[in-house]
């Protein structure tokens, strides 16, 4: 009986605690889905200020990036969290591409050789995440091994995950493929850079942080 | 020429995750393809890209990954309780995991009835 209440105090006290700890949100995905683009557009919506560096060439994140204290209210709740920008997660690097993309062969290196870091780091940050948005380009099949291995490593971990398909304005996205690929979960279609059904991705977002 | 490495679970089995994951990467790193008997825990999935990582180098681009999964959809009632059970007793030995190097290996294709590894040199290759 004793430890009952015990357990039951511990429980009470530690709910006091975390609903004053920020909530770490974590946005993940590999190179070029748009969670740059998407933690700018939290931003600007909360704070009025932009997160980081966007590029159509991948890999542009190399460095975990959080910004703290991101106060969000939706349908009259409000939460704080410390959204962390990482680095797209990929299995290989081709430095080739990245000369495709027009830059010089010893910045294409370098570059390379950063984003191996990053993929690192980000798979580092993982287990420190209290809930993750994986944010997929739904003009890509979103059936690919690394998503999956994002995606059932976040479950293993018992992290809440927001899956996000992403630049929903283009004509070759298809939101439908991304949920049905991943049934388990919620998710919605959005454009982060036009700002497209940013509504909808707040709702759900406080659907699985709240 | 590609040389595929068959890696029967039982090898693995005994070992913890970073001897895992080592073990599988050197094979890889000799330019080997890896078929694992079974998948890796999914901790170890995500080991295995960062280790890929911090391998990487002038000759060492990465990996391409593919693990396949044994499907349950067409079975139901008993078979589907006795493939539940199987699968309970067997774990991680059911399935397959592919690990090429990425310099020969561009791309592994699953469907359900067959797997493609696409490689460097010759355009494509078939297996199974
Ligand atoms: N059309 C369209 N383009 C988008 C959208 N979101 C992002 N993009 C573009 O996609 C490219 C990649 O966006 P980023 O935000 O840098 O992607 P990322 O996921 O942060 O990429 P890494 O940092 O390299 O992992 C950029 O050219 C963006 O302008 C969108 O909703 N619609
Ligand atoms: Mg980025």
């Amino acid at each position: 009986m004793i430890n009952i209440i015990k357990a039951f105090i511990n429980k009470v006290l530690k709910g006091l605690f975390k609903k004053k700890k920020n909530i770490k949100l974590g946005l993940y995905g590999p190179p070029n889905g748009g969670k740059t683009t998407l933690a700018n557009r939290i931003c600007k919506d909360w704070l009025g200020e932009d997160m980081g560096a966007v590029s159509n060439v991948a890999h542009e994140t190399r460095e975990v990036q959080i910004k703290e204290q991101v106060n969000i209210k939706s349908k009259g709740k409000e939460l704080t969290f410390n959204l962390v920008d990482t680095p797209g997660i990929a299995t290989k690097i081709d430095y080739e591409d990245f000369i495709k993309s027009g830059l010089k062969e010893k910045q294409a290196k370098q570059r390379a050789k950063e984003a191996t870091k990053g993929v690192i780091d980000s798979i580092k940050w993982l287990d420190e995440m209290d809930t993750v948005i994986i944010v997929l380009d739904a003009t890509k099949d979103p059936y690919t091994q690394v998503n999956i291995t994002i995606v059932g490593n976040l479950q293993a971990r018992k992290i809440p995950v927001l899956i996000v398909a992403n630049k929903s304005d283009l004509k070759k996205a298809d939101v439908k493929k991304v949920q049905s690929a991943y049934p388990q979960y919620n998710v919605i279609g959005i454009s982060a850079k036009y700002g497209n059904n940013i509504d909808k991705f707040y709702e759900g977002l406080f659907a699985i942080a709240g | 020429m590609v040389t595929l490495q068959f890696v029967p679970y039982h090898e693995i089995e005994d070992l913890g995750s970073a001897r895992r994951v080592k073990k599988l990467i050197d094979i890889v790193k000799q330019n080997k393809i890896v078929l694992l008997q079974g998948r890796l825990k999914k901790e170890e999935e995500t080991d295995l890209i960062s280790i890929a990582m911090e391998e990487f180098g002038d000759k060492f681009k990465g990996i391409e990954l593919a693990v396949i999964n044994p499907k349950n959809n067409d079975a139901t009632g008993l078979k589907k309780a006795r493939n539940n059970f199987f699968r309970f007793l067997l774990g991680n030995r059911q399935g397959l995991t592919i690990i090429g190097p990425a310099n020969i290996v561009t791309e592994i294709k699953k469907d359900p009835n067959k797997i493609e590894l696409y490689t460097k040199e010759a355009k494509k290759r078939k297996k199974k």
